[in-house]
């Protein structure tokens, strides 16, 4: 398709999101994710999907708990404070094992925090965010083309694993706008659903989505089976590599601010420093054999974030017992620039 | 003898809203207890000509475990 | 000489015993939602959104397709559910706790969005699972474990009626109050459980029965006593009867 479309991320995302497939969406008004739901609004029913505005995000997340049951592509969004509501049905939805895809557009917290990027959400993204032991698969678009391609990847992930899948952006991406090719996706149903979704009981026993196991071992059981399925996730892992090979220093950074360390390092590059970079596309699963194998090669780290330092213990947790990560954290408020970033890495490099 | 009041013995709890429920007034408390040690509900054999049939007693048993029947004469 | 049984079971009401304690009503009030489904010929199309609470094991006693949503979340999960497949039958199956406490935002907006789904409110005036607390609908006086001196109006505030909230919202279709404390009740029950489905078969809105039931274990009472204070203590503050039913408005 040779089409270009001149879009800002939110847009981008749900215009790909309905490519993907997607039937239903649920959502709740929260800056700055609006133009997700607005777009929506309209463009949803005209392909003859659902769009519900709910009453407030948890009601949102719960509604797509009811339709993931029911094996349709579905999908909500927010930014962090109502992320943070719909952790409750993130975590029935991980226990009941349903597929859904969750887009937050990161603001500044904790608390109403600020309208503003920041990164501040990437603990509660990897950790599961909800009570109980478990896992999301968590995407972390840099560009507005990547928020397109990672939504299309995001709904064949949710079904492939049956678990939640997070679409990790921030306030840069959501409201920047950029040229997209929007791809044609491989798979926009999931035949594969009908073996264990509700349609009603037809010719057979009811089938029951739950995540409450009472039995003797039965929890213990359960929780095993979904540890094996996270650790199969493991083969979902991505990340952009840039300049690593001969570099002595190796910046990682996520999202829009592992874009804009990207400029710093191409320009660092031509001063003729030897700086490199890694960018984790996907946050759970992270890159760890990645910068483990950097590690190995005998480069050193600095991870970059917009927040007081968070990835930078997964990036630790990667190349323990070789070598740390120093950290630059970067305070909400602002938006960063390249120039921002240079003393940091230009300190970590020890000039 | 007009119907038949059949107790599932093993799943009466004793509640007796059956007893609670029955016109004619003869389901009783039996003294025996089922194997979950609830004292069952139960109708004395020579009661048993007194029902009418009118299932009240199932209507209200929450455990399912009353089924009666019509006797019918054959023609 | 043949015997014809009088009582019968519809077959999706699976052959078990119930978890439930002696005299508990939740059990009655299965068969009926089973008889409604059955009846209308919708078991196999219908979706159930079991809830929080004793009747968490729904799917143990109802042999139908069943999502288990967060404690009051069951209305959205339903939305959920009735937007992806608008041609199931969708109910859910709520306590006072779930429904009318932690749930009130969901249960309100799903009604008052007029979505298609049917809701069955099991009103006991008690958080029953877990151990007999205080809920929106205890009685002004009755005691439990978190109010033992009694619920005091100037403490805790009045007890919730639901069916008339619901009522009063634009989505409902049919709203209704029932009891299953005596004979008559029960056939009343049944008879506005049918009317809730056919409701939502036809199209037409939001549906709700609010069933009046006891729980002697955490009323402290024998199942027959506690069925006596249905009638004495429960039904004069909730009333029973029909308070919305759009088929009446539209004759008028």
């Amino acid at each position: 398709m040779s089409e270009r479309l001149f879009l800002k991320g939110n847009e981008a995302i749900a215009r790909a999101a309905i490519a993907a497939g997607m039937r239903c969406y649920f959502g709740y008004p929260i800056t700055p994710q609006n133009d997700i739901p607005e777009f929506l609004s309209t463009e949803l029913p005209k392909v003859g999907g659902e769009f519900v505005q709910a009453e407030s995000e948890i009601a949102a997340a719960n509604m797509l708990l009811g339709a993931a049951a029911c094996g349709v592509r579905a999908m909500t969004s927010s930014s962090s404070p109502g992320i943070s509501l719909m952790q409750e049905a993130i975590s029935y939805m991980a226990g009941s094992e349903l597929p859904g895809v969750i887009v937050n557009m990161n603001r500044g917290g904790p608390g109403l925090g600020d309208i503003g990027p920041s990164q501040g959400d990437y603990f509660q993204s990897t950790r599961g965010g909800g009570h109980g032991d478990y896992r999301t698969l968590v995407l972390a678009p840099g560009t507005v083309q990547e928020a397109y391609d990672l939504t299309l990847l995001a709904f064949e992930l949710a079904f492939r694993y049956r678990n939640p899948v997070l679409l990790l952006g921030d306030a840069i991406l959501g409201q920047m706008k950029e040229p997209v090719t929007p791809r044609v996706p491989q798979q926009t149903t999931d035949p594969e659903a009908e073996t264990w979704c509700l349609t009603g009981a037809v010719q057979r026993p009811g089938r029951v989505l739950k995540s409450l196991f009472l039995d003797d071992g039965a929890l213990a059981e359960h929780n095993t089976r979904l540890a094996a399925k996270y650790q199969a996730m493991e083969t979902e892992s991505r990340a952009e590599s840039f300049l690593v090979d001969d570099a002595q220093l190796v910046v990682v950074a996520y999202g829009s601010i592992g874009r804009i360390a990207k400029s710093t390092v191409r320009k660092l590059r031509a001063a003729g420093h030897r700086v490199g970079l890694v960018r984790p596309i996907t946050l759970f699963p992270f890159p760890t054999a990645i910068l483990r194998d950097l590690a190995l090669a005998g480069k050193r780290f600095l991870t970059i974030e917009h927040n007081l330092g968070q990835m930078v213990d997964d990036v630790r947790l990667a190349v323990r017992t070789v070598t740390d990560s120093a950290f630059y954290g970067h305070l909400p408020g602002n938006l960063p620039t390249p120039n921002d970033f240079e003393a940091p890495i230009l300190a970590a490099l020890g000039h | 003898m007009p119907a038949r009041v059949q107790f599932r013995e093993d799943r009466c709890k004793g509640c007796l809203l059956c007893v609670q429920a029955c016109p004619s007034g003869i389901i009783l408390q039996s003294s025996r207890f089922n194997q979950l040690g609830y004292k069952i509900a139960e109708i004395p054999h020579e009661r048993m000509q007194e029902c009418k049939g009118c299932a009240f007693c199932a209507l209200m048993c929450p455990d399912y475990a009353i089924t009666v029947f019509k006797i019918e004469e054959d023609a | 000489m043949q015997e014809i049984p009088v009582t019968r079971y519809p077959e999706v009401l699976i052959d078990r015993p119930t978890h439930y304690c002696p005299g508990c009503q939740h059990g009655i009030a299965h068969r009926l939602v089973a008889e409604a489904l059955t009846d209308l010929g919708v078991v196999e199309r219908t979706i159930a959104v079991s809830s929080i609470g004793c009747s968490v094991f729904l799917y143990n006693y109802l042999n139908l397709d069943t999502v288990e949503a967060p404690h009051g979340r069951a209305p959205a999960v339903a939305t959920g559910v009735k937007r992806a497949r608008p041609e199931a039958i969708v109910f859910t199956y709520q306590g006072d706790g779930d429904l009318a406490s932690i749930g009130m935002a969901e249960i309100i907006h799903c009604a008052n969005r007029g979505e298609r789904v049917t809701v069955i409110f099991v009103n006991n005036t008690v958080y029953g699972m877990t151990g007999g607390q205080m809920a929106p609908t205890t009685l002004l006086g009755q005691k439990t474990t978190t109010c033992p001196g009694g619920r005091c109006l100037e403490r805790e505030g009045a007890p919730i009626r639901m069916a008339e909230i619901i009522a009063s919202l634009g989505g409902t279709a049919y709203c209704a109050r029932v009891a299953v404390n005596t004979v008559k009740n029960v056939m009343r029950a049944k008879k506005a459980i049918r009317n809730a489905f056919q409701y939502q078969l036809d199209g037409k809105g939001f549906s709700f029965v609010e069933v009046l039931a006891t729980c002697p274990t955490n009323w402290r009472l024998s199942p027959t006593a506690a069925n006596e204070r249905v009638a004495t203590e429960m039904i004069p503050y909730f009333p029973l009867g029909t308070f919305q039913d759009c088929a009446a408005t539209e004759e008028v």
